[in-house]
């Protein structure tokens, strides 16, 4: 419901937004399905911060880092998921953000998904998923796994 | 250890959570930042600002790296980005074009979503740059988009504004027009490779031509770049740090940061009073005088004194 108090100067500052961080590992090139997920999350009220092309897993940690974001959205097309993903998990628990949730997307052969949700990802959506699952996701996957305070 | 020890310890696993506090309104945050604030006065805030595609991120990223080989040892960007009026989010992607400093462990990139509020923008930044220089960060570069008010307000947080054009994104009533051109200690005319650059210098020369100076004043630089590939870059940064070097030696620097301070309590008090008053209302006071100024039953500022009064009198 419309709120007018929310219209006060800086009253929005108060609110907690979710911050994202939706980011491409790897070496392929496509980035058209990170860029949708990308609106849409934002268009859910979140604030994205999309990080581009080519990101190797360090690069990733250290952005979520520095952003404090509270979940990472990765999309993977290039089959290098299993290689990729324990190395980012990997750098985010050495850094002190276990807590960050990840989220994977692209094309992922189903008998790797149990295995990824055991190394600690938090749902994994192949094409044509629904955005809003998607956006679901994000939210219950931050609920699940609050910041450390 | 507490959080403001571990910021300026260099922790920056500790500096974000510290930004996020600010960000957030979190009380901890204000508390952690008056442990700090002693401290916040060293480092050299450079304001970069232009209209959307001028090239700023580039240019930004090109600048840190020049630093980083130039012998600052810790850098920082905050990068702010419009917020969606409708959703209230936000897509932040000057990371894409800031790549090449991505796992140097000498930069601090922090992107900043504008949350559609003028004072409250420049009030964050100015916070966040605080925390910054505290956490140890020589220079920092904050990066706006477009020209309007909000940036003007910004760039007042500034100790040196880039103003960045690229040839043919307006012609020279826009930029007298936006009012951009009394903020630039430094006008830069990027994507110089393109048609129109050369128009561009002109316009520019022109428009400061028409500008008063005093005698010995600072005179904005005019130079061009191809933050693509970095030509000019260097030259950017030489005539950032003789701006830098002027405010020093010209007492400028002082007198700018007396500005600073001034601004920054004025801002704290209007942030401060309305919340303390917001928070003072009684329930439904705030919606009856909206219906009464929607009913034409009082003016605005009949229906602010009457709150007021009201606040007063209990």
């Amino acid at each position: 419901m419309y709120n007018p108090l929310e219209a006060l100067p800086d009253a929005s500052t108060m609110a907690k937004k979710l911050r994202v961080l939706i980011a491409k590992p790897g070496l392929d090139g496509h980035d058209r399905g990170a860029k949708v997920i990308a609106r849409s999350l934002r268009d859910a009220g979140m604030e994205v911060i999309y990080t581009g092309l080519r990101q190797t897993p360090e690069m990733i940690a250290d952005a979520a880092l520095q952003e404090d974001v509270d979940a990472i959205g990765l999309s993977i097309l290039s089959g290098a998921h299993m290689a990729l993903v324990p190395r980012l998990l990997e750098q985010l628990r050495g850094q002190g953000q276990a807590h960050v949730a990840v989220l994977v997307g692209g094309i992922i052969p189903d008998d790797d998904i149990p295995r990824l949700k055991e190394l600690g990802v938090a749902a994994v959506f192949g094409p044509g998923a629904n955005t809003e699952a998607i956006i679901r996701a994000f939210q219950e996957a931050v609920t699940a796994s609050p910041k450390a305070v | 250890m507490g959080l403001a020890e571990d910021v300026r310890a260099g922790d920056r696993l500790a500096l974000a959570r510290l930004l996020s506090w600010l960000e957030e309104g979190d009380p901890r945050g204000e508390g952690v930042l008056t442990e700090l604030y002693p401290q916040t006065g060293l480092g050299h805030r450079v304001g970069v600002t232009g209209p959307p595609g001028s090239g700023k991120s580039t240019l930004v990223n090109q600048a840190v790296r020049w630093c980083r080989q130039h012998g600052s040892e810790r850098v920082a960007v905050v990068a702010v980005d419009p917020s969606s009026p409708f959703s209230g989010g936000a897509i932040l992607g000057d990371r894409i074009r800031m790549r090449d400093l991505s796992g140097d462990p000498g930069v601090f990139i922090r992107s900043m979503a504008s949350r559609g509020e003028l004072g409250g923008l420049a009030r964050r930044t100015a916070v966040f740059v605080e925390a910054l220089i505290a956490g140890g960060y020589e220079r920092i570069f904050i990066e706006t988009v477009g020209a309007g008010q909000a940036e003007v307000d910004i760039a007042r947080m500034a100790d040196t504004t880039v103003v960045v054009e690229a040839p043919g994104m307006g012609d020279e009533i826009q930029a007298i027009k936006a009012g951009i051109l009394e903020i630039a200690d430094i006008l830069v005319v990027n994507k110089a490779d393109l048609p129109g650059a050369q128009a561009a210098v002109q316009a520019l020369h022109y428009s400061l031509g028409l500008a008063k100076r005093p005698a010995g004043a600072w005179s904005p630089p005019i130079l061009t770049t191809i933050a693509e590939t970095g030509e000019g870059v260097e030259a950017l940064m030489e005539a950032v740090n003789r701006h830098q070097d002027y405010l020093l030696s010209s007492g400028e620097g002082e007198s700018r940061e007396l500005a600073r301070a001034s601004s920054r309590l004025e801002a704290e008090l209007r942030h401060t009073l309305t919340e303390t008053f917001q928070r003072n209302l009684a329930d439904g006071r705030f919606e009856a005088a909206v219906q009464a100024v929607f009913e034409r039953r009082m003016t605005p500022a009949q229906a602010a004194a009457d709150l007021i009064g009201e606040r007063a009198e209990a």
